[in-house]
């Protein structure tokens, strides 16, 4: 088994593959006790259905850059805008980051004026991108196996295996700068998540915060969207606070517990998905499954041990 | 001295006003508690003066060297906060937030007036355990040290004793009084138990349909107050 994992990391994909993964795992972890406590968790998976839409107009505008870029001159300018052109065929990130961080903006003002009608408008927004996505994907075909497309999107089935040099350094980059604003803001995304109307009324800037919350959700859904795929992107973020909530209970144990939790998970799948040629994003998840599991029943036992 | 001073104020929402023409003033050290029915439009004054919410007409204003960022807010609990995952000391210290402004982390000096307050509210033997583990009295206690972290000077409380039994109830209410009588903080308190408002304010804003808003002594013997202090006469003593 050893002399199998070595072979396969002999492969440079396989090594970014788990940096990459270990990043995205940092990250959306960090967020989920925010999101699990202010009651948030529609709107991450609201987004990670925009992400999936927005990655098949992304496919769509792909052939039309490349068909104008092909009519381009060869002055200055042009060359130069024929450079940023294939630079965002190559990289879907640069459409799909804008749109889904739009979109967080959008959720987070009609969830916050009227709870009823912002859920119902978060349910329209996620069904109707995922509708579009699959309609998009149908009409303008990348390549003949449409349905396997449509699997890697939502599953990632294989998405991680294939990450070029620029994506894993976007990756790279976005990850860290996720993880500085968490570290910076850390006192007062707590104060904001306990008690909106305190904040508000010791004159934190509560608004700003849920924005900034928001937009670095929508960063992390589309970090994530390569590890697991877009359906399997809530789990991530959900399943390690949910388990680090059972077991701790001051917040900063459950941030480092949920971190460390996602990790070892996120690292766990990808070594069992190379070794037994599992998908990728779903052994992931199973993994987390498996550690929600173990941390209830632990917490039960210890509760039970408390009372006796 | 006045700290607080709101001129002919309306409110309300979208246009429809609860409460117009409402007029009055908080000086330092003064014990308001702000009495009416449900529906009269408590609340919405509480929110506004705390700037959460503008007022249709009128205006408000901080005097005494008071901004309005200095409020220590004693907020209703909500029911995030009932299976929040944190300590007694993460929750006071976040008290500091207004004090610390851009800084990101809390300084040494910060710490220090967190467990100064969380000594006075006698809470310190809590610090490590969690929130949710606390009993209401408790937990109360503890929003009330997080509140002093944030002023020493004007504390805003929101039906504080909701929910707590008699004797919790009353250890509150001398609680709050010490921190009025000794360490002279002013005091405005929303509150549905008018005979406890008039055993402990010096001052009474009595809102609905009839205003109310003078001294306490003054209120007692009003025709507004009778209905209410005849009803519970006995516990008014």
């Amino acid at each position: 088994m050893i002399d199998q994992l070595t072979m396969y990391f002999s492969f440079p994909f396989v090594r970014y593959a788990l940096i990459v993964g270990t990043l995205i795992a940092l990250c959306s972890s960090l967020l989920g006790v925010t999101l699990v406590l202010k009651r948030f968790s529609f709107i991450g998976d609201g987004l990670s259905h925009v992400a999936f839409g927005a990655m098949a107009v992304a496919g769509v505008l792909g052939p039309v850059l490349r068909e104008l870029k092909l009519r381009l001159g060869d002055s200055g300018f042009e060359t130069g805008l024929a450079s940023v052109m294939q630079f965002m065929i190559d990289n879907d990130m640069v459409f799909i980051l804008p749109v889904t961080v739009l979109c967080a903006i959008l959720l987070l003002r009609t969830g916050q004026n009227t709870r009823i009608k912002g859920d119902a408008a978060i349910a329209m927004i996620s069904v109707g991108a995922l509708a579009m996505g699959y309609m998009l994907l149908n009409l303008f075909p990348k390549s003949s196996n449409v349905s396997s497309d449509v699997c890697t999107s939502l599953f990632g089935s294989t998405s991680i295996l294939t990450l070029t040099v620029t994506e894993v350094w976007l990756c790279v980059g976005l990850s860290l700068a996720v993880m500085v604003i968490f570290i910076l803001f850390y006192n007062r995304i707590f104060a904001v998540t306990f008690d909106e109307d305190f904040a508000r009324a010791a004159g934190t800037r509560v608004e700003a915060y849920n924005l900034l919350i928001a937009v670095v959700i929508a960063v992390i859904i589309v970090l994530a969207m390569n590890l697991v795929g877009s359906l399997l992107i809530s789990a991530l973020i959900i399943f390690p606070a949910i388990s680090a909530m059972r077991m701790f209970r001051s917040f900063k144990g459950v941030t480092i517990c949920s971190a460390v939790l996602s990790v070892s998970c996120a690292l766990l799948g990808i070594l069992i998905s190379i070794l037994a040629g599992t998908p990728v994003g779903s052994t992931i998840v199973a993994a987390d499954i498996a550690a929600f599991l173990i941390f209830s029943i632990l917490a039960r036992l210890g509760a039970g041990a408390r009372k006796a | 001295m006045a700290q607080l001073i709101c001129k002919d104020l309306s409110l309300g929402y979208e246009g429809h006003a609860i409460l117009s023409g409402l007029s009055f003033s908080v000086s330092a050290g003064d014990y308001l508690c702000i009495v009416g029915e449900n529906g009269s439009g408590k609340s919405t004054l509480m929110k506004t003066i705390l700037g959460l919410q503008k007022p249709l007409a009128g205006s408000i204003e901080w005097g005494g060297g008071l901004k309005n960022s200095e409020i220590g807010y004693l907020p209703q609990q909500t029911a995030v906060q009932r299976d929040f995952p944190a300590t007694v000391w993460e929750i006071v210290l976040s008290g500091c937030q207004s004090r610390a402004g851009r800084r990101p982390f809390y300084s040494r000096q910060d710490k220090a007036l967190a467990r100064e307050n969380m000594e006075k509210m006698d809470v310190t033997q809590f610090a490590r355990r969690c929130y949710r583990e606390l009993s209401g009295g408790q937990q109360q206690r503890v929003l009330l040290a997080r509140a002093l972290c944030a002023t020493q000077k004007l504390l805003l409380l929101d039906e504080p004793v909701t929910g707590l039994d008699p004797k919790v109830t009353l250890e509150l209410y001398q609680l709050i009084e010490r921190l009025n009588r000794q360490d002279k903080v002013t005091v405005i308190m929303i509150s549905h138990d008018i005979s406890s408002a008039v055993r402990y304010a010096s001052h009474i804003l009595h809102i609905g349909q009839n205003v109310f808003f003078g001294p306490t002594g003054d209120y007692v013997h009003s025709e507004l107050a009778r209905p209410f202090l005849a009803a519970k006469g006995g516990q008014a003593q």
